[in-house]
């Protein structure tokens, strides 16, 4: 299975931890494809830095427009306000890491 | 892929009470990539006001149009609107709640931007109808992610459903479409990127999202500017040279 990885930073009320920023999109893209479309996406949260707000999330690649799009859509976690952006997206963990740090 | 192009935001709606809020805003807006906003003033509103945000924008490093959302209960009193303010702002655009004024709308060259209510589905009437007349009349359609990320459920599937709809009636008869925040706060707003995978929900290719962020809004910006310049006199002719007395010659 081909896989994309995607860098995203996190702006939110408070801090918010991995647990909730998985939680969180497995929410939107459950909301907004279901759960057979959540089930083709292959989503992992590979890392997450709390003091930055930046991050990693793996997906598969033909799930990439549900992903970005499920991604976008997250205005709130647990109560609390939070946005995602997704700065860019890979092939390779290590082009993202070279590109976004 | 974005790198080149210039995105502009045409709907930024926040609190005109709270100067700071509106400098966050802005200065938001203009971290995130665009390089244009748009933002909303009521109709009465002190050129002093208009001003100030002219102002933030500078600082922000961004372009500004001031723009203002007209909501009229009937065409009489679109057209009323229409008499006493188009002059006054860069961008009018239309929220049309009634079938009449929709239909005024679409036909009126004044107007710039049609918008429909995202809450309501049977009061969109963006057909096939009211878009060949935007056709002849250059308006455009507005789509505003705000209300895609604050309604939730069956609200927001029929909100979709619409969109993906009207979009597509909107190709049909080459009805420029922009793509909007919408935003009155800070956490609606998003980047060009995000806009674009959000246009997906409703069918648009990336190709699409990304004209209707940068070429549709830049493009009716640059022309309503032509229009209210001084020298402007009809589509195609302007004043090149002006002399004291042309009698005297």
């Amino acid at each position: 299975m081909r896989r994309r990885y995607l860098a995203i930073r996190v702006e939110s009320e408070g801090s918010v931890d991995k647990g909730e920023l998985t939680d969180a999109v497995w929410k939107a893209i459950t909301q907004l494809f279901g759960e057979y479309g959540a089930s083709q996406a292959g989503l992992v949260v590979i890392a997450y830095d709390e003091q930055t707000g930046r991050g990693v999330v793996r997906c598969s690649h033909k799930a990439l427009p549900m992903v970005k799009a499920s991604i976008a859509a997250i205005t709130k976690t647990n109560g609390r306000l939070i946005l995602i952006h997704v700065l860019g997206v890979s092939g390779t963990l290590k082009a993202l890491r070279k590109r976004y740090g | 892929m974005t790198a080149t192009k210039s995105f502009a935001d045409l709907h930024l709606r926040p609190p005109l009470r709270d100067l700071e809020q509106v400098k966050r805003m802005i200065a938001k807006s203009a971290e995130l990539g665009f390089q244009l906003v748009g933002v909303t003033f009521p109709c009465n509103v002190s050129v002093e006001v208009i001003e100030k945000v002219r102002k933030i924008c500078r600082e922000a490093g961004a372009d500004f149009a001031s723009r203002v959302d007209l909501t009229p209960k009937t065409s009489h009193e679109l057209l009323d609107n229409l008499r006493r303010f188009r002059r006054e702002f860069e961008l009018v655009s239309v929220s049309c709640t009634s079938k009449p004024v929709a239909r005024q709308a679409a036909k009126d060259r004044r107007v710039d931007l049609l918008s429909f209510q995202a809450s309501e589905p049977r009061r969109r009437f963006f057909d096939h109808a009211e878009a060949e007349l935007a056709s002849k009349a250059l308006a455009s359609f507005e789509v505003d992610v705000a209300p895609l990320l604050l309604l939730e459920g069956y609200q927001r599937i029929r909100l979709l459903s619409c969109l993906r709809r009207e979009v597509t009636v909107a190709r049909k008869f080459k009805v420029p479409v922009i793509i909007s925040s919408g935003a009155a706060t800070e956490h609606l707003l998003r980047n060009p990127n995000d806009f674009v995978a959000l246009a997906t929900l409703f069918d648009m290719t990336s190709e699409r999202a990304l004209e209707s962020l940068s070429d549709v809004p830049l493009a009716i910006v640059r022309r309503n500017r032509e229009k209210l310049s001084p020298d402007y006199v009809a589509p195609g002719v302007r004043v090149v040279r002006r002399r004291d007395c042309c009698l005297c010659e």
